[in-house]
């Protein structure tokens, strides 16, 4: 039985996967053309390759489609209740490093921490009649961790895209957004809270605990993990 | 999955709970499965989407499946009930559990809400009692405590409102009700850009677009308010042992009171909620409670869900950990205050869980 191993199916991650790879003696490619989604592996045996998209990797890895998975940490912890529950992180790949933030307008001048968030979210409750909106796509993260640091009257509005720009369309007050190196952020006059670290995503090797676990996969996964060290 | 015979013994219990209440003079009222998503919001805020079932109505807009009874009771009660209202009910709740997939994710609760009257530690005891009453006599162990006596010792603080309104609005967050005092105490160091924030004459001169809805006059109202605020001393050592120690109460409800007692010498604002505690065990006692050896944990019922701001309770087996707390309550005043825009009624209930009674029972 061969083991299952998930990568991101376009773009830069892939590209990058397959380097990391290759310089560890496994060699990924993609079969055919560009349009099919199957590949080739090659210098270990065992191994199959299977190109997904890099958000829908947790699930698989969730669901145990899939032995092995290559995606982005905060996918991971996003999209997976109890992640570290599901899957185990076996090695983090040094790219796709991009950190999930809260930012605020630049002009909020008496803002710098998440404690001003919450004094300026109470004050912005009282005199506007909803909450203090923030533009997201990572619900559960921000959720969490504003829980876990109690910011109240909030609420999270859902942007699946150019998150940056609804504080300028007035649909947001406040954003929580993907940034690796916060240009788009101050492109757009936002800035970051000084603990406004919700999150420093990179990507991630990461193995499923629900995947068929056998002899043969077993030792498979035991040579891979030779090979990168982990 | 859900198995016939278990879940149709807790529903026989549920039904025999209800009677009980009701033939101790209470109303059976139902409310539906589906509730208007933005009323709960608007209390709970973010933290209750990541608790309750969200759905969809295509006129209705969003809807959530019922995650306690609560919030559709006041509102029934306050469109029109009567004064003083005992309402008994018992159905299905549905909670989400992102963190731990041995919880139910839907189970069933009976409870009992008592609004209006004039004598809260009446009300208060005849909850309590009623509950007791109706558990008995099962191996359980009842803690207490009392939110009011924290927001008295908040309020009696020598410190300004906004502090204290700060404070207040953060008493269920234990973690950010820390930090606050700790700043407020002056034992953190406030944020680097602070100082010059409030020597610049002009702040928000440099400050680039202004986006979004929050308005300039909001800045500086805000600034306005640090600036006062940095000019105001810190709240006393004295005064922060004293929230302390009031926190850390953990001791019989007699034993309690005595400390209390000697608390409000420092405290004299705390007066008026120590003699609420005095008069509520006086009310237990009246109705047969041996508060002797109750037990009573003044940070009991500080959890994130903003509720309960008076007398709490919780009943649970002994020796069963595992178990969650097979009945709950206390009072919930300023809840009925924000459903009602200002115009609050004296409330306050209790539910019990059938399932974990007949979990409890059978071990």
């Amino acid at each position: 039985m061969t083991l299952r191993l998930g990568v991101p199916s376009k773009g830069r991650l892939m590209e990058k996967t397959f380097e990391w790879f290759g310089t560890r003696g496994i060699a990924l490619r993609r079969a055919g053309s560009e349009r099919e989604y199957s590949g080739l592996v090659e210098g270990i045996d065992g191994v199959e390759m299977v190109l997904l998209s890099a958000g829908e990797i947790p699930r698989e890895l969730s669901a145990g489609r899939i032995h092995l998975g290559v995606t982005g940490s905060d996918m991971v912890r996003e999209k997976l209740a109890n992640w570290d529950q599901q899957v185990r992180e076996i090695a983090p790949m040094g790219f796709g490093g991009a950190d999930l933030v809260i930012a605020v307008p630049q002009a909020w001048v008496d803002v710098e921490t998440l404690d001003d968030l919450d004094a300026v979210a109470a004050q912005f409750r009282a005199g506007h009649g909803h909450r203090l909106r923030i533009a997201t796509k990572y619900h559960r993260l921000v959720r969490e961790f504003l829980r876990e640091h109690g910011v109240a009257d909030y609420a999270l509005i859902d942007s699946q895209g150019a998150t940056e720009g609804t504080v300028k369309n007035d649909s947001a007050e406040a954003v929580a957004d993907i940034t690796s190196t916060g240009e788009t952020l101050r492109a757009n006059f936002l800035k970051v809270l000084s603990d406004g670290l919700v999150h420093a995503s990179q990507a991630t090797l990461f193995k499923s605990r629900a995947a068929d676990w056998n002899d043969a996969t077993r030792g498979t996964l035991r040579e891979i993990e030779a090979r990168i060290g982990a | 999955m859900i198995q016939s015979e278990v879940k149709r013994a807790a529903r026989d219990r549920a039904t025999l709970l209800l009677g009980l209440f009701q033939s101790g003079g209470a109303m059976p009222v139902e409310t539906g499965l589906l509730q208007p998503a933005e009323t709960l919001l608007d209390l709970y805020g973010e933290d209750i989407r990541g608790r309750a079932f969200v759905t969809s109505d295509p006129l209705r807009g969003e809807m959530m499946l019922r995650p306690d009874f609560t919030v559709p009771v006041v509102q029934m009660h306050m469109a029109g009930g009567a004064d003083p209202a005992r309402y008994t009910y018992a159905g299905e709740v549905f909670r989400k559990q992102e963190a731990d997939p041995a919880r139910p994710i839907e189970y069933l609760q009976v409870g009992l809400e008592l609004f209006g009257g004039t004598d809260p530690a009446a009300a208060d005891a005849e909850v309590f009692a009623a509950m007791a009453e109706v558990l008995a006599p099962l191996p359980l162990r009842a803690a207490t405590g009392d939110i009011g006596i924290l927001v008295a010792a908040v309020q009696g603080l020598d410190t300004t409102e906004v502090r204290k309104a700060a404070l207040l609005r953060h008493i269920w967050r234990p973690r950010r009700f820390r930090q606050l005092l700790d700043r407020f105490g002056g034992r953190t160091p406030t944020p680097p850009g602070r100082a010059m924030l409030l020597s610049t004459k002009d702040p928000l001169a440099d400050a680039g677009p202004l986006l979004g809805k929050r308005t300039e006059a909001e800045i500086a109202k805000r600034i306005e308010r640090l600036r006062q605020d940095a000019e105001t001393p810190p709240i006393s050592e004295v005064q922060l042992a004293l929230i302390d120690a009031i926190l850390s109460l953990r001791e019989t409800a007699p034993n309690v009171l005595v400390a209390l007692r000697d608390m409000s010498a420092d405290l004299p604002l705390l007066e008026p909620a120590v003699d609420r505690l005095a008069a509520r065990l006086d009310a237990l006692v009246a109705h047969g409670i041996a508060v002797d050896d109750l037990a009573f944990e003044a940070s009991f019922g500080r959890t994130s869900m903003e509720y309960y701001d008076g007398f709490v309770f919780g009943f649970s087996f002994d020796g069963r950990p595992d178990l969650p707390p097979v009945a709950t309550g206390g009072r919930y005043d300023a809840l009925t205050r924000v459903l009602g825009q200002g115009r609050g009624i004296p409330a306050v209930g209790g539910v019990i869980r059938p399932e974990v009674l007949i979990a409890g029972e059978t071990s």
